[in-house]
């Protein structure tokens, strides 16, 4: 057992990725010396060279568009858009070309091309800096989308997310990243599946449903909840698009009761898409509407307000306090 | 608003590389020769006139209602098959929608072609066989995907070349514009191929640019040289020290092929709405097809007999064309599915099978 901050998971996860396998790039913005503005590539460039661990031009359209072209000549480029809300000039390659070119080939084509984001806000940043566009590409077809919520996870959804055939966006927690815990580098036995949904705490009063950064303000919430008495189930969903159904629908069977938490505004956001399909699905098993919980239908705050927007313990209890009131 | 045309414009007039005149008497040029065998002229003169067969036979079957739509490439044919020749098997080629002459130089089936304007695919080849890229409609995106391939020519050591097609409206594009970055800044073995065809759907060229566009390579850090694109010796000549330039590690090069898109944007489009006659008349004076003709000719390369045979073959392709395209399956509904992902994928399985079940209630 070593332990990691989820940073440093990361970065372990894709060393490992780069000596098991040759055709894996990293590139992006100041990934090389620098190691990253978050150092999550640190050392990489040292150890696997300038041609291996790409200092790209500050362009992100061009980042994407050349991981597709690598990956074209059989290369699993590994792209870092250096901050969430820099990903949108990117957005035509990710949607139009990466998403879309294997099913215009009618699958001559494979592009195992990796988009790590930073996401998400409470470090205190500036203006751009803090964003949660995860809903924008679930909603487009073609890609998978992850999010991990903790450093063992961290490890071996980004070694996953290299290996898999597909297009892959890989959205980070910023502000866990120095988040620390025991991982076993030595066996992959308990690893999971990429897509796979995890309970990461049981419970029977209701479903917390979370990804990413939320998964642990959650934890944190289902622990305080349990000294009035309250017992919640959280579900680290880890997968956006596919979407495990079978472990969310089993957990909201018994629970009958579910709040759905991310930082991305309400309004058109991933929770919505849950909230439609868990009615769908177990309509005659729910106690009370399922209830969301994330940002505002603002643009990100500056940051002395961000406390406020930011889904926090008590704003989740509240939803939970709503769900039991029905 | 008026714009003062000489601020900012370059001082010399821009200069041509061209080698065959259009009234087809070969022109010396300094730094670009080429030694053509009369077979390989005859060659280039029968390619230029089953592409053009093929795109004619391409329009008319979109005005019979086969196709959905059309890019025709009239006008194009020596850029096209000049710089197509210029290629060798291990290169790759990164087309626009509208390099059907590019496309019968790597040898894909003019038939593959139509399934994206008929609808039944979007895109009906396998690059890797002919190295010869999925046509790209989203406008300069296919730039960036083929300066990161010839990146990674570049990490596999090999001796190869890219080139990658746009037209002149792409110029004004950003991911045009980054890909000029990277490739020079990485040294990226790839050739800009640029058919500057003057107008971007009804946009002429002065909507997007001041300065002529080969010129733009310069302020990029690599050379650009502007050819005539009807003149299928200078492209294929212009074109061959390109990609040999590229492949001995010398970077990237620009080419603009100037030329002239005779016909319509696409099949929609109506050009007598933004562009006068009188410019037609005067391109088509400098026609790609009859300057090689005329060479031909005049050089007693071919008799009559040769361009009969040539035209005979130009109609059977057309009319084989025709009945492949009308036989030309129609996808079955659950294709819709397929190929979306590369691996199994829980949502995508739950919608065929709910759309499958859905289709069987009405044959019930």
């Amino acid at each position: 057992m070593t332990v990691m901050s989820l940073s440093k998971a990361l970065n372990e996860g894709m060393r490992k990725a780069m000596e098991d396998d040759s055709k894996v790039l990293i590139m992006g913005e100041d990934v090389g010396k620098l190691g990253g503005v978050f150092r999550v590539t640190d050392g990489l460039q040292k150890d696997f060279g300038e041609d291996r661990v790409i200092d790209t031009p500050l362009a992100e359209s061009g980042i994407v568009g050349t991981a597709i072209g690598l990956a074209l000549r059989g290369y699993r480029p590994v792209c870092e858009i250096q901050f969430d809300g820099f990903v949108f000039p990117a957005a035509d390659q990710i949607i139009t070309q990466l998403a879309k070119m294997p099913m215009r080939s009618l699958g001559a084509i494979k592009l195992p091309v990796v988009v790590r984001i930073p996401c998400g806000g409470g470090i205190g940043a500036v203006e751009h800096h803090s964003e949660s566009p995860e809903a924008y590409f679930t909603h487009t077809a073609g890609l998978r989308v992850v999010a991990c919520s903790n450093p063992a996870d961290a490890y071996t959804m980004i070694q996953q997310a290299i290996r898999s055939d597909d297009p892959v966006l890989f959205f980070e927690p910023k502000r866990r990243y120095w988040e620390k815990a025991d991982i076993d580098t030595t066996s992959t036995d308990w690893w999971t599946p990429l897509h796979a949904a995890k309970v990461v705490r049981e419970g029977t009063g209701a479903t917390l449903l979370a990804y990413g950064p939320m998964v642990k303000t959650c934890l944190e919430a289902a622990t305080a909840a349990e000294d009035e008495g309250r017992s919640l189930e959280v579900i680290d969903l880890r997968s956006l698009n596919p979407l495990d159904e079978p472990v969310i629908m089993n957990s909201v069977r018994r629970t009958g009761r579910v709040v759905v938490v991310h930082e991305a505004p309400v309004n058109s956001g991933f929770g919505a898409e849950l909230a439609a399909r868990i009615t769908e699905r177990c309509f005659y098993h729910l106690e009370a509407p399922v209830l969301r919980v994330g940002g505002f239908s603002t643009p990100y705050p500056p940051s002395k307000l961000e406390e406020h927007y930011l889904p926090d313990l008590d704003r989740v209890l509240d939803a939970v306090d709503r769900a039991f009131g029905y | 608003m008026t714009v003062d045309a000489s601020r900012g414009a370059a001082d010399a007039p821009p200069e041509l590389v061209q080698l065959l005149t259009p009234e087809g008497e070969r022109v010396e040029h300094p730094d670009y020769d080429i030694d053509l065998t009369p077979d390989e002229v005859r060659s280039l003169y029968r390619d230029l006139v089953l592409v053009r067969r093929v795109d004619l036979e391409a329009v008319a079957l979109q005005r019979q209602g086969e196709l959905g739509i059309w890019a025709s490439l009239l006008g194009q044919e020596a850029a096209q098959i000049g710089s197509g020749r210029a290629l060798t098997d291990v290169d790759m080629a990164f087309p626009t929608y509208r390099e059907h002459g590019v496309a019968w130089c790597r040898d894909v089936d003019p038939v593959k072609l139509l399934g994206l304007f008929r609808g039944v695919n979007h895109g009906g080849w396998d690059p890797k066989e002919h190295n010869f890229h999925l046509y790209t409609i989203v406008i300069g995106s296919q730039t960036l995907h083929a300066v990161g391939y010839a990146m990674g020519i570049q990490r596999d050591d090999a001796t190869a070349a890219t080139i990658v097609y746009f037209g002149d409206g792409a110029t004004s594009q950003g991911d045009v514009n980054e890909s000029f970055i990277w490739a020079s800044v990485f040294n990226a073995p790839i050739v800009f191929f640029c058919q500057n065809n003057q107008w971007a759907i009804s946009e002429p060229l002065e909507k997007q640019t001041r300065i002529p566009l080969y010129r733009r390579a310069s302020g990029f850090g690599f050379p650009g040289i502007r050819v005539d694109g009807n003149d299928v010796f200078a492209c294929l000549a212009v074109t061959r020290k390109a990609l040999e330039a590229a492949r001995t590690g010398q970077g990237p090069t620009l080419i603009e092929a100037f030329t002239y898109r005779m016909g319509a944007h696409t099949t929609t489009d109506d050009p007598t709405r933004y562009r006068v006659a009188s410019e037609l008349e005067a391109w088509k004076l400098k026609d790609p097809i009859e300057r090689v003709k005329a060479y031909l000719f005049k050089n007693e390369l071919a008799d009559q007999a040769f361009f009969d045979s040539i035209d005979a073959e130009a109609d059977q392709l057309g009319a084989d064309l025709r009945r492949r395209c009308l036989a030309m399956p129609d996808p079955e509904p659950l294709d819709i599915f397929d190929h979306v992902y590369s691996e199994p994928h829980a949502l995508i399985e739950q919608e065929r099978a709910q759309f499958a079940a859905y289709l069987e209630g009405f044959e019930r």
